[in-house]
């Protein structure tokens, strides 16, 4: 964003592509994404803890933290915007170490132990803008229901995106944009 | 005595629920007009250009200005000359959520209750705040309220010798430790005094008055200025990614309290605060 053109990036993508990508990175992501927030994370945890198979497979995939509104007709989706990660953070290292998942979609800070289970697995966290969920809603041109689908809107959708504007929020080394950013522009004691 | 219609609350509160989360008020998009006149980091400019533009697509292509569409909390003001006549008047607003989260396609974001966490499919119940006020009309006052922001929302029973200066840090830490996660630019609600649960209803309630208007009270628009100045300070900025803009107002609500209480809540509403009001 602030160095000239975002980086594109499609879905699935490994290791390697991860380790690429620095905090503070702007990235246009297309391909397949999957939504899952609190009440199928609760039960791919339970399905992870039952030594069950998944109903989706999220090796190199990334997972957005995302209830989407329900579609108007002729459309994919309705407006989809990120929620808060850090109510995943209890799940996140389970599902990092035992999908291969390559990274997440949400906002707001990741816990100091699902960022080091991001440096061990290679996997990053980008971060969206929730007040542009009618913009990012406009950017998905397929959604499918592929589990939970009781769940309503926090079924596991199956999206698949055109050019999603993100920002790399942790990268595999540890760095960290929020913090990157708020300490450029702090006045004073932080501690008010 | 003036009789209302049950029916005509609830179209009402369907009205509601649709405009306030499909067309950001004026008073919301002055105030982020006004935050990127004024915000010097260039990623939380290109945020608040963002905004700007998703409340349009939001307008003109009928999509909701965010996904979590919120649960409806609504004021009620209810005329002591007014006699609801053809139903009750906490159905009547439930159905007017129902029909407008139905109608809207807005998402349903309510779980029948905590721990066994089914989603009721149609928003409701709506959270509904009534009081009786001289005259014979009914006034409405909805906020579609996220949770992402509510759930960073603190309460403290601070004590007298806190005063003015520990009420300003409670306040601004609440918002330096939620960091990203409200969504900022923020509505920073704040209620002092009271007893604990007025000082968070009151807290709530701030978040309807129009957005960046100043108490009427000078010593509180004073607090309010200064408080602004201090959560700007932080650095958060727009989306998170740090900027000069954490919030775009704060509006302070204080009533009298016990002689050994100082309760202060902050309640947050994010960048995509949905407002409405209706008078019947």
């Amino acid at each position: 964003m602030t160095d000239g053109r975002p980086i594109e990036l499609t879905t699935p993508f490994g290791a390697a592509q991860a380790d690429a990508l620095r905090a503070g990175d702007a990235v246009l992501l297309s391909g397949i994404i999957y939504t899952a927030r609190d009440a199928a994370h609760a039960r791919l945890a339970g399905l992870i803890a039952a030594h069950r198979s998944l109903p989706v497979d999220l090796r190199d995939q990334i997972v957005y933290y995302c209830g989407p509104t329900p579609a108007r007709p002729g459309r994919p989706i309705g407006s989809a915007g990120p929620t808060t990660a850090s109510r995943m953070d209890a799940y996140t290292p389970l599902l990092l170490e035992t999908t291969g998942m390559r990274g997440m979609i949400g906002k707001g800070k990741r816990s100091a132990e699902v960022r080091a289970a991001m440096r061990q697995c290679h996997a990053v966290y980008f971060g969206a803008v929730e007040g542009t969920a009618a913009l990012l809603g406009a950017r998905v041109t397929q959604a499918t229901v592929v589990a939970f689908s009781d769940l309503g809107p926090e079924a596991i959708h199956r999206l698949v995106v055109e050019r999603f504007p993100l920002i790399v929020v942790n990268d595999t080394r540890g760095g960290d944009a929020y913090d990157d950013g708020r300490a450029r522009y702090r006045r004073g004691d932080p501690d008010a | 005595m003036r009789t209302i219609a049950a029916s005509d609350v609830t179209a009402a509160v369907r009205e509601l629920c649709i405009s306030v989360n499909h067309r950001m008020g004026e008073d919301m998009l002055a105030a982020l007009r006004r935050a990127l006149e004024i915000e010097e980091s260039e990623i939380g400019r290109h945020v608040l250009e963002r905004l700007l533009e998703n409340a349009r697509v939001a307008r003109e292509q009928w999509y909701p200005i965010c996904q979590d569409t919120g649960q409806a909390v609504i004021f009620v003001d209810l005329g002591q000359d007014v006699h609801v006549a053809g139903g009750d008047l906490e159905a009547a607003i439930d159905e007017g959520v129902r029909r407008g989260y139905r109608d809207g396609y807005l998402r349903p974001s309510v779980v029948e209750q905590p721990i066994d966490r089914v989603n009721t499919g149609d928003n409701t119940p709506a959270i509904v705040y009534t009081r009786v006020v001289p005259g014979d009309r009914i006034a409405l006052g909805l906020l579609a309220k996220g949770a992402g922001c509510d759930n960073m929302s603190r309460l403290a029973m601070l004590t007298p010798s806190d005063g003015r200066e520990g009420a300003l840090r409670f306040v601004v830490r609440a918002i330096s430790e939620a960091g990203p996660n409200p969504s900022p630019p923020l509505l920073v609600g704040v209620g002092m005094g009271g007893t604990f649960e007025q000082a968070a209803l009151l807290s709530k309630r701030a978040l309807l008055r129009t957005v960046g208007e100043p108490s009427p009270d000078p010593r509180l628009a004073a607090f309010e200025a200064e408080l602004l100045g201090r959560i700007n300070d932080l650095g958060i900025g727009p989306g998170g990614f740090g900027g000069r803009v954490t919030a775009l107002a704060v509006h302070v609500e204080s009533r009298a309290t016990h002689i050994a209480s100082l309760p202060v809540a902050v309640n947050l509403d994010c960048h995509s605060h949905r407002a409405g009001r209706a008078v019947l």
